[in-house]
């Protein structure tokens, strides 16, 4: 954003705003806000789910005992790959390599859905196992650590119910990222970003970078309880 | 919309264009801000309206209007409509909408696009609470508290639920907007210190609404997937906790009701300094006041449930804390009595509507206090008395503020000035009968009479006839404006740029301002509420 001849001249700048600099701080804090409000909108889940687990800790342990912990890490995994290939597609977007942005940014795509996929095979397995909240709820785990002593399957309830919820609000982030990518790779294959203008995908990556770390705390607390007993 | 003139107007941001598309795409802040004005309109009435029929039920002890199903409808629409589609919006998103630009020199919030965005999401909230109303209702009360609302009502919660959802997203955009506008679309010379206090005021409210929406957004969704997935989390036969609701509830509506009062306050300061011609006593103070306010706000959510269950010892932090707040509220109050003294004061319209907001507000404030305080708290929880408390603030002082500051920008808005006999005269009904109608439920409660019942015992009856009489008188005070407004548009005279000789960028452009606000941006080299040097200049105002 150094050349002001570039500036001057650049289609992307809106009227209301007096330069390309400008512009570009406002969207970035923009983007920052709305991820302060993204912060605050998982917050009550995560606060709910605190509460609940520090009230009903052994019956989470047992409930959370039952997922799968080597799909969970894959996942992880994926995701932190993910967040790379968009490190990258920015990178590419700022060097100017039009290519490159497009391909790193439906590697993205490739990984998200990679993790909804899996997400889904890991949902599908709760069905099997009545641990789906409802009528139809059956759970018959004892607490980790005390194998004669049941856990209580109401609060276990309360567990998938929370499981469900927080990583379904995350696989509906997810999804909408991959709208997102989506429409941005069928952009830049047409050339609408160049050094000079970009913001788009970086305020994207931002957004991805945010979803991933949703899912960096939602792992450990959601599949990591008392694993060691 | 448009005015007609016979004479060729100068280019504003009314005759740019016309159409019903040039409105309904429009990305200019000004249109945006008459759209809400309109739809805001149509919610208040639609509130009022219902306030009306709980006014009527209340006339005689006996329930004889309405069923008791019936009422706890009617109480609930008049609650979501007014806090969720007026209250919350009416002042940030119209007049907050149409200045914040001007006033800090630029030609529009930073996301135009979006803050059109903003308007469509609250006008399909809107439709939504419509729905919602037509086919069946709501009888939670606009609180939503589980487990009634989880799994006995058999009422449309959800849907009034997705209606506060989608509206709550308007209001995050809307703060969104207006605190990246703040940080980053100021004209040169526009320091934070120059800040006109309508703008600091503006900025502590959208802090609050990106902070606090969110989280009643999520807690509503929560409400709705448990109704309708049955999953367990509010639900007290898993070993959920209903009291997490209630926390999580008032996380959001107790600063919710800063998003309301904030921007009103920042009104007045801008009247009181312009009608007593002096500075603002203590500009920091009252501009770092706005900002304590929203931050303290966040503390004190709990005095809401004194009653439900919480433990003593957080009762006694929360009530500290409720009483601590009060603190930042008072310092504006005396800010602005001490800029009064030995200003030289005009009874203008605006001026009228603000000197209600200061006795209102102080009302509410300090019968505020008795609720942050422990022991009155218990005894007059869910009584009358909470019912006029809250109505001193938020119609007592956000109404009094709106229309203050309706008045006060009428000219730049319209171009047209409203005829000031009438502008009083309903300045005068309002503060009438808006303490006719709300004094009678302080006693009403002290002496035990429940909120939210559609009967009552006979001795009660005197207290609440006055009341239903002052509820009529109010709204007449509430037409008449309604009507010399509309009036104006086609009759009143021409307005000059700057009708009250004020300080500030909004009155340095014509009335109607262009489309782009300024034809140059506007270099700042004074500071704010300058009124000592614009005394000395002192231009023959059009009619006081
Ligand atoms: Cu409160």
């Amino acid at each position: 954003m150094s050349d002001s001849e570039v500036a001057v001249h650049n289609p992307a700048l809106r009227h209301h705003f007096a330069e390309v600099e400008q512009q570009r701080n406002a969207s970035s804090l923009g983007m920052w806000l709305f991820l302060v409000t993204e912060v605050m909108f998982f917050g009550g889940m995560f606060c709910a789910y605190l509460v609940y687990r520090t009230a009903h800790f052994g019956d989470f342990a047992a409930a959370s005992s039952t997922l799968d912990l080597k799909l969970g890490t894959i996942n992880t995994a994926v995701l932190i790959l993910s967040s790379l290939t968009v490190v990258m597609a920015v990178w590419a977007a700022q060097t100017g390599k039009q290519k490159a942005l497009v391909m790193y940014l439906l590697l993205t795509i490739v990984l998200g859905l990679a993790f909804l996929g899996v997400k889904g095979v890991e949902y599908a397995e709760k069905f099997e196992k009545h641990h789906v909240p409802g009528p139809t709820f059956h759970f018959a785990g004892a607490i980790p650590g005390h194998p004669d002593h049941p856990a209580d399957p109401r609060h276990a309830e309360m567990f998938f119910s929370l499981y469900f919820v927080m990583t379904g609000m995350h696989a509906v982030h997810m999804i909408i990222g991959i709208g997102l990518f989506a429409f941005l790779a069928f952009k830049a294959s047409r050339g609408a970003y160049t050094p000079a203008y970009f913001t788009p995908i970086e305020n994207a990556g931002l957004y991805w970078h945010f979803v991933d770390i949703i899912w960096i705390y939602l792992f450990p607390l959601l599949y990591l309880i008392d694993r060691h007993k | 919309m448009a005015t007609t003139a016979v004479t060729p107007e100068r280019a504003n941001y009314l005759n740019a264009e016309y159409g019903v598309k040039s409105w309904l795409l429009t990305v200019d802040h000004k249109r945006i801000a008459l759209l809400y004005l309109l739809s805001v309109t149509l919610f208040f009435f639609l509130g009022g309206f219902f306030a009306l029929l709980i006014r009527l039920e209340l006339l005689t002890p006996a329930g004889d209007l309405m069923q008791a199903d019936t009422y706890n409808k009617v109480f609930t629409m008049h609650g979501i409509i007014m806090v969720f589609f007026f209250l919350i919006p009416v002042v940030p998103a119209v007049l907050g909408n149409f200045l914040m630009p001007i006033m800090i020199g630029a030609k529009d919030l930073a996301f135009p696009r979006i803050n059109l965005l903003s308007w469509y999401l609250y006008v399909i909230g809107g439709l939504l609470i419509l729905h919602c109303m037509l086919t069946g209702g709501v009888d939670t009360g606009w609180t939503f508290y589980p487990p009634f609302s989880t799994s006995f009502s058999n009422t449309k919660v959800v849907e009034a639920g997705l209606a506060v959802f989608v509206s709550g997203f308007s209001s995050i955009l809307t703060g969104l907007n207006f605190i990246v506008t703040v940080h980053r679309m100021r004209a040169p010379g526009m320091t934070w210190d120059r800040l006109p206090l309508f703008v600091w005021a503006n900025y502590a409210t959208s802090i609050v609404m990106i902070l606090g929406t969110p989280v009643v957004a999520i807690t509503i969704v929560l409400v709705a997937l448990e109704r309708t997935l049955h999953l367990g989390i509010f639900d007290p036969k898993l070993g959920g906790d209903p009291l997490l609701f209630q926390h999580l509830f008032w996380f959001y509506s107790h600063p919710a009701v800063y998003i309301m009062i904030l921007p009103s306050m920042g009104v007045i300061s801008e009247l009181i300094t312009c009608f007593s011609r002096k500075r603002v006593f203590g500009y920091k103070f009252v501009a770092l006041s706005s900002v304590a306010i929203a931050v303290l706000g966040f503390l004190v959510w709990a005095h809401h449930m004194f009653v439900a269950g919480m433990s003593l010892y957080a009762g006694l932090i929360f009530s500290f804390l409720s009483f601590f707040v009060a603190v930042p509220s008072a310092i504006k109050v005396f800010n602005w009595t001490a800029t009064l003294y030995k200003g030289s004061i005009s009874f203008t319209t605006p001026m009228l509507y603000a000197f209600g907001f200061l006795g209102l507000f102080t009302m509410g404030g300090l019968t505020g206090l008795f609720l942050a305080a422990l022991g009155v708290d218990v005894h007059v929880t869910d009584t009358y008395f909470i019912v006029a408390h809250f109505h001193y603030i938020m119609v007592g002082g956000v109404l009094m503020g709106y229309l203050g500051g309706m008045h006060f920008w009428w000219p730049k808005i319209s171009g047209r000035m409203y005829p000031e006999f009438w502008g009083k005269l309903s300045a005068l009904i309002v503060f009438l009968g808006f303490n006719l109608t709300f004094f009678p439920q302080f006693i009403l409660g002290y002496m035990g009479m429940p909120r939210r019942y559609w009967q009552y015992p006979p001795e009660f009856q005197i207290l609440n006839v006055l009341s239903t009489a002052g509820a009529s008188v109010l709204a007449v005070g509430y037409l008449l404006p309604m009507i010399y407004f509309v009036w104006s548009m086609r009759y009143g005279k021409p307005a000059p740029d700057n009708p009250w000789n004020a300080a500030g960028l909004e009155w340095m452009t014509s009335s109607p301002p262009p489309t782009y606000n300024f034809d140059e941006t506007p270099v700042v080299t004074w500071e704010a509420y300058n009124y000592e040097e614009l005394n000395k200049k002192e231009e023959v105002p059009v009619e006081r």
